[in-house]
């Protein structure tokens, strides 16, 4: 049962008040893209088994969607962000890179 | 025999007895016994049969670890099968019946199985019953089926009702022990909000049990002296009787408390379950003695000493008058001493250590007590009660060197720490050489959402076995220094000897009982291991080892060490099982808590749903809204209802509550670009006051919602989404403005619950606006496809001219508040004029009948409006709209998809629901070829014949064409394929 | 491979049990195979199996970094049906339940495969005709289902309450060769005949490298050392992910926390499987006496085999509500799985960017009962180089055609 604060509300919001998104910061392709382009953006996902970057919406709340940097292996969160930003903020990585000294960054 | 001491007992009430009858059998106890202690005083020992083999069980612990005595408690509905005798608290008239026997639990067939015991080893089912290939379901598996299982499935719906409650703390201190005790008036003292849970109905534990001495005070003094000045922090909160059951992700406990377990139907809950969050747990919930290894341990009369201890100090029943004592270690020789104090006899103590020298054992053999080191039990004599043990070297084969007569064994293999709620989420264990036992691993502890520990453990379920250590541990683990002193005796330590005699042969092994429920033995174990089962995790599952009622709380250590040495590997090699939640089974009502019956599921009513209610409806569940499926008079079948309705909307009027009906505003500079983003056709051009009908579809292009839009002014459109869609819709919205287009300036509003809404439809609807009055609903003044703001018999309304039925059709939204009078005074004035309220079926009936689409049954989230013939709702001069790109592919774009069609049967029948069109041959698995399938289908009162929609290959090329559509009897129904609109097909009923 | 037989048991009996061999041996991996399947589950096992057994290659190693069995084979609730509404999908379950009907016999190894018969209820109009069609299309199939009434539901399933308060049961589909089957025991079943063929099952060995020339693959590197192949078979589930990036492609498939639970076990009360979709909750009674129950499925990336209590919670109030009998049965264990979900909820297995490399996955929560029939798609694909009929559907090129294989679409059904 995770809790993720909201960061427009400042809630700090139980699983069942928070409808998840699927990962975030994916760039969307429309008339005029590739097959492959578009394949990528309604299918690929990274998927990773540690640092996640995924969309949430507080649902049962504020209402607003937010992003929220996850290991997706121990269920850590390493913070959440507003939804309106196409790549996380550099506050959000530096807090990753200080818990996983090992990551590879946001790609 | 098993009896009741004539004085003792911490916590029994003799002035207070209690009847109860076992297997109907009257029997008293007294006030503070629990069912075992209360059986044993009345000298049942035998309570049950294992799992397998039928084997005669009796009480081998006091505990939650106990895994054989097991009963049936209550009758009726409050009848519960596998109750645990050992934490059953005995109340006035308790009812228990002993389980997994036939005809009875002195006497029972089901024996046989142990009989053949040698012909059923460990896995032995998945080598045999093979041939033949029927037998396994008609024969073997029912027999084995009836054999297995344990008490009687309940028949009744459960008496008792269940809540749930949520609470949150600072420290959560699970277990009530003098561990838990001292841990939590340490937070306490902190000032930090701290809840303390246990699991029993007393405070204390173990400690009073072994005599501890704490701070110069007895343990029981000790105890009342904490509990009393817990009770009088405001910042602790105690609960007894309450189990805590799982240690779930991010630091969410769930905790089981028993109300009214033990004052059945007083009218209270029977359990409520605790959804507890906490900044830190500490697990204090002690440590489980293990049994020994030797044939017959599992005769009724073998018991864990500690357990033995329980009963004798907390009780005053003792389980034997002469109790043999088998141990590895100091700690059961306080069994010996107490037993001896209390007038009974110890014929002997069996250590099979070479040397017993610890404090304790000195103590026993000055108190007289025979002790015999290096020394175990070749076997256990007796069937369903001990009568005596043989005696032999424990570094031999077993040969017995003298048999001892007894009446009960006593048996320690040392202490296990409790780990599952540190192991649930993801604690670590490592292997403690000196106690022989696995431990919390305070360097690898379950993390939570921050990445910190979110356990700590204290006291014997961090590994420490002596008061002293115990009292030391949980002060650090609430962040304490000073811990009260204990006086201790010195205990020399625990020899890791799992199986007795060290030499014992496959005879013995064979007798030797791990995971007694299940009847999992020593030689099950090696038997396991020489197959390959080597994992402990095939282990477990090949045998059964640790998956009965106990979760292999006694079994698993002891089944480690013996995978361990037929492997020749170290035990922390082996590893364990993975520990999962809840610790102790709680009851599924009580997870399921209230929401039972009537409030199941939130039930969303529309301002009319009394009317309905009140007027022969029958309901159709619509997501948590209930809709009228129809209104059924005296004597009408559900059909027939459905044909008047239709008929009478036909030709007089209907009126429909539409207040499901979704209800989106959506409003701002940019809503019209956003909506032409959303829907496949122009919104952004709709006049205002005028209605447009729209298609969404998602990214994929598949047809996701459909509805009519109104322009209301400048800025704002009114969007109306299916009945089941509107909050998909909206959060749909929600995620395209806030995640991809947040710099358009766009609001949003799911106004659905704001406003009731009625269609009034037919040909009589705008004579009975007109008669409600207040607004000019004319063909002039308000043409079809708009919309006006005005007043109607009285009300404030905003009316619709928009139409799903192909009739002249007005709906009017009112607020919500007044809707159900404004449903009233339709119903008032139209009674005149034949009107009649209908339901969702005849509204089904009726669009189809128009060749209208329905969210749901033409479209199912593979079919693009494009197949539905809707193009002319999706915009050519758009350059992008949702869907758009994802309509684009190959297999979307094809010409070969499947396409709306009417379809007329040629004999005037109904199509079935669900039908497939066969084509032609097979495919390359053998499957017939289809070439379409029935979406929609009805029997047309209008038309008096069967009409029905369906998706089929090309389907509007092939108009005239007669198709065959499948029927559940086998045959075949040939239709034409005509144009979906079977009724007005000008249009001019509806634009009058 | 000593036979297993009621002979063998007695004869074993006599000798107190110290004759059997080992169900299958534990080699030190070889330099090269002609095939290398990853993931010794019950689909990479049948996988190797029927590469043995259908095409005579038997120089195979299946590698597995845990134990065998220990992932999702492990892990579910053991509900075996065919009845699926698109043509692919009802065409490869219904192979492997099939296959199912004569494994034991196959593998001389009691998987207690249980045609018990399953029930879906219907307990809106919607799902009515949802399932009306599925009985329709299963006709053409050739998979025997029926549409039954709610007093043949009351029937086969007396515990059942026809008539509750909120979701009146109005009918169900009944596949009637569904069922169930000891899940450990087809893993188990599977190895031990992979092993008398002279498979190598090479259990904790992990792969942490996939090498390729070429766009051929030439090995894996593992925690035992490399190991070369002609041949690589990718069949690890949730982790598919993870070593299709180590062979350098990206899979439409997310990994998801998916969970179930027992009761404490009683006194056979159930013979059928019940799925109920409306309320989300399907139930059975296990041969030990256990109800082995489903519930759903989160909806984020999670690795951890634990799952939210939310969902348990829901999926009990569900099942009271239909058979309200169990209120007083209390859980005994609970636990979680990842499943491997794809775009379209249904499995991959298809030729991938790699020449010689192939991959199964995404069976979401529906693998269990796919075993057989997946492993006998996949080890033709393997073999051949190219897809049979079963497999043809599940190739990865549909994801970019739009041509989705959507089960979905009946009445929200899961798996």
């Amino acid at each position: 049962m995770l809790i993720l604060e909201c960061p427009h509300c400042g809630i700090r919001a139980e699983e069942t008040e928070l409808a998840p998104g699927g990962e975030a910061h994916l760039k969307r392709f429309g008339p005029g893209s590739s097959d492959q382009e578009f394949e990528d953006y309604m299918f690929a996902r990274k998927n990773p088994k540690g640092v996640h970057f995924e969309r949430w919406r507080h649902a049962y709340g504020c209402g607003k969607w937010f992003i929220a940097a996850r290991c997706t292996a121990t269920l850590e969160v390493f913070g959440t962000y507003p939804a309106q930003t196409a790549a996380p903020p550099q506050h959000i990585i530096d807090a990753v890179k200080t818990r996983r000294p090992g990551w590879e960054g946001y790609k | 025999m098993s009896t009741r001491l004539s004085c003792g007992g911490r916590l029994i009430d003799r002035r207070a007895p209690r009847d109860f009858s076992f297997n109907g059998k009257k029997m008293r106890g007294f006030l503070g016994d629990t069912l075992a202690s209360a059986l044993l005083a009345n000298d049942q020992m035998l309570v049950g049969r294992s799992f397998k083999y039928h084997r005669p069980r009796g009480i081998v612990a006091a505990g939650p670890e106990e895994p054989n005595a097991l009963v049936g408690l209550g009758v009726g509905s409050r009848f519960e099968p596998n109750q645990r005798v050992t934490t059953t608290e005995l109340f006035q008239g308790l009812t228990a019946t002993s389980q997994n026997h036939w005809p009875s639990l002195e006497y029972d067939v089901g024996v046989v199985n142990n009989y053949a015991a040698r012909f059923l080893p460990g896995g032995f089912y998945y080598k045999t019953f093979i041939h033949p290939r029927f037998a396994w379901k008609h024969v073997f598996e029912p027999i084995i089926r009836r054999s297995a299982g344990l008490g009687k499935a309940p028949i009744d719906r459960d008496a008792d009702r269940y809540e749930q409650a949520y609470d949150f703390a600072d420290v959560l201190v699970i277990g009530g022990g003098v561990a838990g005790l001292q841990a939590a008036l340490v937070a306490g003292r902190s000032g930090a909000r701290v809840l303390v849970l246990e699991q029993t109905a007393h405070w204390g534990g173990r400690a009073p049990v072994d005599e501890a001495e704490i701070g110069g005070l007895t343990a029981d003094e000790w105890i009342r002296n904490a509990v009393e000045a817990l009770e009088g922090m405001q910042n602790v909160t105690l609960r007894l009787r309450t189990m805590g059951a799982g240690v779930y992700d991010h630091g969410y406990v769930l905790a089981e408390e028993r109300i009214a377990d033990h004052t059945p139907a007083d009218g209270r809950p029977r359990k409520r379950l605790w959804r507890i969050r906490a900044a830190k747990v500490i697990a204090a919930q002690g440590a489980i003695e293990r049994p020994l290894s030797f044939a017959g341990n599992d005769v009724p009369g073998v018991m864990l000493a500690g357990s033995v201890r329980d009963f004798v100090v907390n009780h005053a029943v003792a389980p034997g008058d002469r109790t043999v004592v088998v141990t590895n270690n100091d700690d059961a020789y306080r069994t010996a001493i107490l037993l001896v104090e209390a007038g009974l006899s110890v014929p002997v103590v069996l250590d099979a250590r070479a040397a017993a020298d610890g404090e304790l054992p000195r103590r026993a053999r000055a108190m007289g007590i025979r002790v015999e080191t290096g020394r175990g039990i070749a076997s256990v004599k007796g069937g369903k009660r001990v009568t005596g043990v043989a005696v032999c070297a424990q570094a031999g084969q077993g040969a017995v060197l003298e048999t001892i007569a007894c009446d009960s064994v006593a048996m320690s293999g040392g202490w296990s720490p409790i780990v599952h709620l540190w192991s649930h989420c993801g604690g670590k264990l490592i292997w403690d050489e000196v106690n022989a036992h696995f431990r919390p691993d305070p360097d690898r502890p379950p993390t939570g959402q921050d990445g910190q520990g979110i356990v700590v453990t204290a006291g014997s379920a961090s590994g420490a076995l002596t008061t002293d250590a115990v009292l030391r541990d949980a002060t650090n683990a609430a962040g304490g220094t000073d811990a009260p002193e204990a006086a201790v005796p010195q205990e020399a330590p625990v020899a890791a000897i799992w199986v007795m005699p060290q030499g014992a042969g496959p005879e013995l092994r064979a007798k030797m009982w791990l995971d007694y429920q299940n009847d999992v033995k020593v030689s099950d174990v090696q038997l396991a291991a020489r197959e390959g089962y080597t994992s402990v995790e095939h282990t477990k599952r090949y045998t059964t080892l640790g998956m009965a009622t106990d979760q292999g709380k006694l079994s698993n250590i002891n089944g480690l060490a013996v995978l361990s040495q037929a492997l020749s590997i170290d035990i922390p090699q082996v590893g364990t099982t993975t520990f999962r939640p809840p610790y102790t089974p709680v009851t599924l009502g009580a997870l399921a808590g209230e929401a039972r019956d009537d409030i199941f599921q939130p039930l969303r009513r529309t301002p009319m749903h009394e009317w309905h209610e009140a007027h022969d409806v029958e309901w159709e569940p619509v997501g948590l809204w209930r809709r009228p499926y129809c209104y059924r008079r005296p004597g009408e079948t559900s059909h027939q209802a459905v044909m008047r309705e239709v008929s009478n909307t036909r030709t007089n009027v209907g009126l429909l509550d539409a207040s499901t009906l979704g209800k989106i505003i959506v409003k701002g500079p940019d809503a019209g670009k956003f909506l032409d983003m959303l829907y496949t056709g122009m919104m952004s051009t709709l006049p205002v006051g005028k209605c447009r009908y729209g298609l969404m579809c998602n990214e994929q292009g598949f047809l996701s919602d459909d509805g009519v839009v109104a322009r209301i002014d400048e800025e704002t459109w009114l969007c109306h989404t299916t009945s089941g869609g509107a909050d998909r819709i909206h959060a749909w919205m929600e995620d395209w403005l806030q995640c991809e287009w947040w710099d358009w300036q766009v609001f949003t509003a799911n106004v659905t619950e704001q406003y009731a809404q009625v269609a009034v439809v037919g040909p009589n609807a705008r004579k009975l606006l007109e008669k409600l009055g207040g607004m000019d609903v004319s063909k002039e003044t308000l043409p079809f496809m708009q919309w006006q703001d005005g007043t109607l018999g009285g009300f404030r309304a905003r009316v619709y001219r928009i139409s799903f039925s192909g009739e002249l059709s007005y709906e009017i939204a009112v607020p919500a508040n007044e809707g159900r009078a404004f449903w009233d005074a339709c119903v008032a004035v139209g009674a005149e004029l034949g009107a009649m309220p209908y339901g969702t079926e005849c509204l089904h009936v009726m669009r189809a009948e128009k060749g209208f689409i329905m969210i749901g049954d033409e479209t199912d989230g593979t079919v693009i409006p494009q197949d539905l013939n809707l193009g002319w709702a999706i915009s050519k001069k758009k350059a992008d709209y949702l869907g758009k790109r994802g309509q684009e592919r190959a297999f979307l774009a094809s010409p070969d998809r499947w396409k709306l069609v009417g379809l007329e049967t040629l004999d005037g029948s109904v199509l079935e629901d669900g039908a497939y069109a066969p084509a032609e041959g097979l495919n390359a698995n053998g499957q017939r070829n289809t070439q379409g399938r029935v979406t929609s289908t009805y029997f047309s009162p209008t038309l008096g014949r069967g009409i029905a929609m369906g998706l089929v290959l090309r389907g509007p090329d092939r108009m005239g064409e007669v198709v065959e559509f499948t029927k559940l009897d086998g045959s075949l129904a040939k239709a034409k394929i005509v144009d979906q609109v079977f009724y007005d097909k000008e249009g001019a009923k509806q634009d009058v | 491979m000593r036979r297993y037989s009621v002979f063998a048991i007695a004869r074993e009996a006599m000798r107190h049990h110290t004759g059997w061999e080992r169900a299958w041996a534990s080699p030190e991996p070889r330099a090269s195979y002609d095939v290398v399947i990853v993931g010794a589950g019950g689909h990479g096992l049948a996988t190797a199996y029927y590469l043995g057994k259908n095409f005579g290659i038997t120089n195979v190693a299946v590698i597995e970094k845990g134990w065998l069995g220990g992932g999702n084979t492990g892990r579910n609730t053991t509900i075996i049906r065919s009845n699926y509404l698109q043509d692919p999908s009802a065409a490869i379950y219904d192979k492997a339940l099939s296959l199912y009907e004569n494994l034991s016999q196959d593998l001389n190894y009691n998987v207690m495969f249980s045609p018990r018969g399953l029930l879906m209820l219907a307990q809106t109009h919607h799902e009515v005709r949802g399932y009306l069609r599925t009985v329709h299309a299963n006709n053409l199939q050739g998979v025997k289902t029926e549409w039954i009434g709610p007093e043949k539901v009351k029937e086969l399933v007396p515990i059942i309450n026809i008539h509750g308060p909120r979701y009146p049961i109005l009918g169900a589909l009944y596949q009637e060769r569904g069922g169930t089957a000891r899940h450990d025991a087809v893993a188990w079943g599977y190895a031990r005949a992979c092993s008398a063929m002279g498979m190598h099952i090479i259990q904790q060995c992990e792969v942490t490298g996939v090498r390729s020339e070429g766009g051929q693959v030439t090995g894996v590197d593992t925690t035992k050392g490399h190991i070369g192949c002609k041949k690589l078979g990718i069949v690890v589930a949730g982790h598919s992910g993870q070593v299709a990036a180590m062979a350098g492609f990206r899979l439409p498939v997310e990994s998801m926390a998916l969970q179930a639970l027992v009761s404490e076990p009683i006194k056979p009360c159930m013979d059928v499987v019940v799925m109920a979709n409306t309320v989300h909750g399907y139930m059975s009674q296990s041969d030990k006496g256990e109800m082995v129950i489903g519930g759903g499925t989160d909806g984020f990336n999670n690795y951890t085999q634990r799952g939210s209590f939310h969902h348990i919670e829901e999926t009990l109030r569900a099942l009271i509500e239909t058979f309200p009998m169990i209120s007083r049965l209390k859980m005994l264990r609970q636990w979680g799985g990842i499943v491997d979900m794809t775009g379209d909820r249904s499995p991959l297995i298809s030729k991938t960017p790699l020449g010689n490399c192939f991959i199964n996955c995404g069976w979401g929560t529906g693998g269990f009962k796919a075993i057989p029939g997946s492993g006998w798609a996949m080890a033709e694909l393997v073999a051949k180089g190219e897809p049979g009929p079963l497999a043809a559907e599940f190739s990865i090129d549909r994801f970019k055609e739009g041509r989705f294989i959507d089960e979905s679409v009946a009445a929200g059904v899961a798996h």
